[in-house]
């Protein structure tokens, strides 16, 4: 992972920032985290890290708060007991945008495209952080608010590129097969140059051909950008593959973290998704 | 046939993000302005200037203000007539207390008023969306009809409880709705919606208005994205409001000539919304379109059995012009329920690939 991977045709979209945080140091980390909705417990006492550069998935049974835990990440749910570091700094109750500025971007399990807008301006969207324009200098649009929509909208089209959506550029994402809406999806995440990349089951309802393509692009963030994703998955032979660490959660609780064959031969693990007779 | 972008390379970013990309749509638009300005002033008589064009623009103006709201912020509301008349009120008191400043000025100063009270009452936005926040809206015109009447301090006190504009000059010249020359009134409304359509186009083309559409399409993708929710929604209340403003300012010194408080009642809101859904939610050309064919079309109806000798007495055309346009509201909405805009962009995109089915 030398600096001249993270270039491809010229293009950089690395996480630039210089944080300090080298390869292989711990970019985020979970401790003791709890959230609970009334008397219900989503999450009890979560403890795990992230460290730069790595895959690192999130499994476990449906309703084992995985969701959830990326909700936490980044903003939307904010824990009961616990804390969240990222980059070095401990964060208290901390939104989603303000999440979204500090380097964390996201995709849903759901998709959660504008679908009213063309997947070049949801893409587009994903550099709003990036964008300085104001109202007045917007107004008239010629002048510095062309040269920053021109600006970003080459970055975007790197983006395009890269995920090979060139043909689709123009059409509105409602319309777009949901395979390429996934894939939309992504872009839009990486438009914001994220330092971490939460996947929320980015090959739930693909066929087999979408999900060696998705699988190619994740690899691919990941290699050349530099970009430390957190993956949530429920095709075992994806996590298996592309994972480098696998945390694995069941009502709530953690009950494995390791490598993957490690987190494969657990015991607890296996009776989760098997179930134990009583 | 001749809507062909044929031979028309874009060779950078800049050409390829202009508003009118195609250069037949560029040549159209310019005709369309020229005739606006040059045309029609030559062509119109008073009637057409005073009871259609000018009321027209000013109407399609308030629509692409609830538009910015409604249509590209995704914040339904039902307080424009209210924020029409804030506007209103507020020109005639700068009117009164500096009457020395150009009017037209004024007309700009007024929207910041409407603006700030679509920001106070655009708050609630934060918390409560759809049809709940049209609710609050509604709140927002009574509240603001209640104050035209019970703060007569808004209506310099006088008896009528009316607000009229008080022979305004520009240039040395009076344009106001009693004495003015109609064609100078129609070109300033012109002017002034043509120069704020423009305005509008560039702020939805860009960030701000990218922001506005992310939260209308999905509120929790868009905050992680980076939005804040709380400058989306607000700027679009405010943006929207002091086009509903400048509107309102007009409608008082260049068409109605005065006004009070039953000129900006719930009404007004509605047939603004209308303008909106039938024009095309997300489309400024379609607020010019809805406000054509809500305002327009019914005038137009009403005069055809006069024109033509048909012998229907007014009373009878005026019934039936309402049960007409009622029925086309209806087979329109059931047709194309996107309204004209979407209408218009699929004609265009079937004159772009004709004689083929699709390209």
């Amino acid at each position: 992972m030398n600096a001249h991977d993270s270039k491809i045709h010229g293009m950089d979209l690395s996480s630039g920032r210089n944080d300090g945080i080298a390869q292989g140091d711990e970019l985020l980390k979970v401790e003791n985290v709890t959230l609970r909705f009334g008397g219900v417990t989503a999450i009890e006492d979560i403890s795990f890290n992230i460290l730069k550069g790595e895959v690192r998935a999130i499994i476990g049974p449906n309703g084992a708060g995985k969701t959830s835990m990326l909700n936490v990440i980044n903003g939307f749910y904010h824990p009961q007991e616990g804390s969240i570091t990222f980059r070095g700094e401990k964060r208290s109750r901390m939104r989603p945008y303000e999440a979204a500025a500090s380097g964390i971007a996201r995709t849903f399990q759901n998709v959660a495209l504008f679908t009213g807008m063309s997947t070049l301006d949801n893409i587009m969207s994903g550099r709003s952080l990036k964008m300085k324009q104001n109202f007045l200098t917007q107004m008239f649009y010629f002048g510095p608010a062309r040269n920053e929509e021109i600006e970003h909208r080459r970055r975007v089209e790197e983006i395009i590129d890269f995920l090979e959506i060139a043909h689709i550029r123009r059409q509105p994402v409602g319309k777009l097969p949901y395979g390429l809406q996934k894939r939309v999806e992504l872009g839009r995440a990486l438009a914001l140059e994220p330092d971490l990349l939460l996947l929320d089951e980015p090959m739930a309802g693909m066929n087999l051909e979408e999900k060696e393509d998705m699988s190619r692009f994740i690899i691919d963030v990941n290699r050349q950008f530099g970009t430390t994703i957190a993956l949530i998955e429920h095709d075992m032979g994806v996590v298996m593959d592309l994972a480098d660490r696998v945390v694995v959660l069941d009502y709530g609780k953690k009950i494995a973290d390791g490598e993957p064959a490690e987190v494969q031969s657990s015991q607890e693990v296996i009776d989760a998704y098997l179930g134990v007779p009583h | 046939m001749f809507y062909r972008e044929a031979g028309q390379f874009k060779t950078n970013y800049r050409d390829d993000q202009a508003i009118f990309p195609i250069l037949q749509d560029r040549i159209g638009l310019g005709i369309i302005i020229a005739f606006a300005f040059i045309g029609v002033p030559l062509l119109a008589n008073d009637f057409w200037m005073n009871s259609i064009m000018i009321p027209f623009l000013i109407w399609a103006l308030a629509a692409v203000g609830l538009n910015i709201l409604t249509g590209y912020s995704g914040q339904l509301s039902l307080g424009t007539g209210a924020f029409m008349g804030v506007g209103a009120y507020a020109c005639y008191k700068l009117v009164t207390i500096f009457p020395d400043v150009n009017i037209i000025i004024h007309f700009f100063i007024s929207g910041f008023f409407a603006a700030g009270i679509g920001i106070l009452f655009g708050l609630p936005s934060l918390r409560i969306k759809g049809l709940y926040l049209a609710i609050t809206t509604l709140a927002a015109q009574f509240f603001l009809e209640w104050s035209f009447i019970r703060i007569p301090w808004l209506y310099n006190y006088n008896d009528s409880g009316a607000i009229d504009s008080t022979t305004p000059k520009l240039f040395g010249l009076p344009i106001d709705p009693a004495s003015g020359d109609p064609v100078h009134r129609y070109l300033i409304v012109l002017s002034i919606v043509v120069f704020l359509t423009w305005i509008a186009s560039n702020v939805i083309r860009g960030r701000i208005g990218r922001s506005w559409m992310m939260i209308r399409d999905m509120d929790i993708a868009a905050e992680l994205m980076g939005i804040r929710p709380l400058y989306a929604k607000l700027s679009a209340f405010a943006m929207s409001s002091y086009y509903c403003g400048v509107a309102g300012a007009m409608m008082v010194f260049l068409w109605l000539g005065s006004a009070e408080v039953e000129s900006f009642d719930i009404n007004k809101s509605f047939l603004v919304l209308f303008m909106v859904i039938i024009g095309g939610l997300g489309s400024l050309i379609g607020c010019f379109m809805g406000a054509f064919f809500i305002f327009v079309l019914p005038i137009i109806m009403r005069a055809l059995p006069g024109f033509f000798n048909l012998g229907i007495n007014a009373a009878t055309m005026e019934h039936v012009t309402s049960v007409l346009i009622g029925s086309l509201i209806i087979a329109f909405l059931i047709l194309e329920p996107h309204g004209f805009a979407r209408l218009w962009q699929i004609t265009k995109e079937k004159l772009r690939n004709w004689p083929f089915p699709y390209g």
